[in-house]
């Protein structure tokens, strides 16, 4: 995984209480609860399943409803199901499948997608506020979402339109990275602190 | 759209920000630290701080420092230098770098590729190649090492088959001479790789950075031309956008 480090001082820019931790207590004591990620579907289940969190994160996200945040991984990780490395059950909070980039042999696209691209906000939501569309954010990943059912906020175009933001209820989605992403990014953290 | 990215440099040494010419000759330019802080409030899209007395073993890698520098930066941060282990690349990562570039332990086990990207990920793992032009022949450089009898593009071909996600690719022929990037060394790149190349070495203004990508560059890395000339790494992306090449425009 690695950038928790990155997201707990994004939200301590923005005078915001986090602490990284994977304990059972700790997470049922919190207001907000934020899943960062880079690395691996698989790698990331498996993490959560062997700290025993899945429970937990189902009780806390899903029954008691507080407010989710997850970034790149981590919100790919909400999804049925991930094709990453091997097929492996995700979370299913969301009705979708993680696949990775399907281009055209020699289309001179290269993977992984990263760099600073386009979201287009496809439907508004509060962690969008003070957001103007069609801002560059910063991308780092090989698989996007696929979904099932209409939870999308963002689009972004990389050889084809893919879902880079969604929201569903209590639950909130970025495939880009909004604490690397300047002014614009620690806005929409600061959004989601302000829940 | 995708962007060309446009990404400063900076070589540390002895603690301080220094500016190198064909690798030797280093000058002290000013503080990390801050350097790092005015990227931030420039917005540039990424930093890569290379710690060159780490690099050449002269010093474990500055863990301090890099913490520091990192509480400055709210865009993508790459470090390299030293790294000769994994339990290096989680402290670097503790420290706040979000990737990092490997060169000398990537020379002597390509399987520390194959080890690192599996438990970073592909996307925190740049490997750096540097080059120079021997009788009209590439070949790779290790600066502890010398010249190698080996073939970049067959390197990068296979840092890329063991996991890399990134290539640094450096002319340490051009680096530092403000005379532009080594563009026959990009062309013969193109098409080569599926992962990002982020060329290195040469920038004096802002069209050579528009060579580059023309010649099949992801991205630029430049020290150089931020340190001593006028220009800013907005002067690059007006010159981009000029040329039609796709780059992040702040307002």
């Amino acid at each position: 995984m690695g950038n928790f480090c990155s997201v707990q001082k994004s939200f301590e820019r923005n005078n915001s209480n986090v602490i990284v931790s994977n304990d059972h207590k700790i997470i049922m004591n919190a207001d907000k609860i934020v899943l960062p990620g880079v690395g691996s579907f698989r790698d990331g289940m498996k993490n959560l399943t062997n700290l025993g969190l899945i429970d937990v994160l189902n009780e806390e996200v899903i029954e008691n409803k507080k407010p989710f945040l997850g970034i790149c991984l981590g919100m790919q990780l909400m999804a049925n199901t991930g094709y990453e490395i091997s097929k492996t059950k995700g979370l299913g909070w969301i009705d979708g499948e993680v696949v990775k980039f399907d281009f055209p042999a020699n289309n001179g696209l290269k993977i992984p997608h990263v760099g600073w691209n386009n979201l287009m906000i496809k439907s508004n939501n509060l962690l969008y506020e003070g957001i103007p569309d069609n801002k560059d954010f910063y991308f780092v990943h090989s698989y996007h979402l696929q979904l099932n059912e209409d939870v999308i906020t963002g689009m972004t175009e990389y050889g084809y339109q893919f879902v880079s933001s969604i929201s569903k209820n209590n639950l909130y989605g970025f495939q880009f990275h909004p604490e690397k992403s300047q002014e614009l990014g620690l806005a929409i953290i600061n959004n989601f602190i302000n829940l | 759209m995708l962007k060309h990215r446009i990404i400063p440099c900076v070589l540390l040494k002895d603690w301080q920000l220094v500016k190198s010419i064909n690798f030797s000759s280093y000058r002290t330019i000013g503080h990390p630290v801050s350097t790092a802080r005015i990227y931030n409030s420039r917005n540039v899209d990424e930093l890569i701080v290379l710690d060159i007395d780490a690099s050449l073993g002269i010093d474990e890698m500055n863990i301090e420092l890099i913490t520091d520098i990192a509480q400055e930066c709210f865009m993508p941060l790459t470090v390299g230098g030293g790294i000769k282990t994994i339990s290096d690349i989680h402290k670097l990562l503790d420290a706040g770098a979000d990737k990092v570039s490997i060169n000398t332990i990537a020379l002597k086990d390509i399987n520390f590729v194959t080890e690192a990207s599996s438990i970073f990920g592909s996307q925190c793992i740049i490997c750096s190649i540097d080059v120079k032009k021997v009788q009209g022949v590439y070949k790779v450089f290790n600066k502890a090492q010398g010249l190698l009898d080996i073939d970049p593009i067959v390197l990068a071909q296979d840092f890329e088959r063991h996991g890399a996600g990134e290539i640094l690719l450096t002319s340490v022929d051009y680096e530092g001479t403000l005379q532009g990037y080594d563009i026959e060394l990009m062309k013969g790149f193109s098409n080569k790789l599926d992962i990002p190349v982020i060329l290195n070495g040469g920038m004096g203004k802002p069209l050579h950075g528009v060579e580059a990508i023309q010649n099949g560059a992801d991205a630029i890395a430049a020290a150089y031309i931020f340190h001593f000339s006028e220009y800013t790494p907005n002067d690059i992306r007006y010159e981009f956008l000029k040329h039609d090449i796709s780059v992040r425009i702040l307002n």
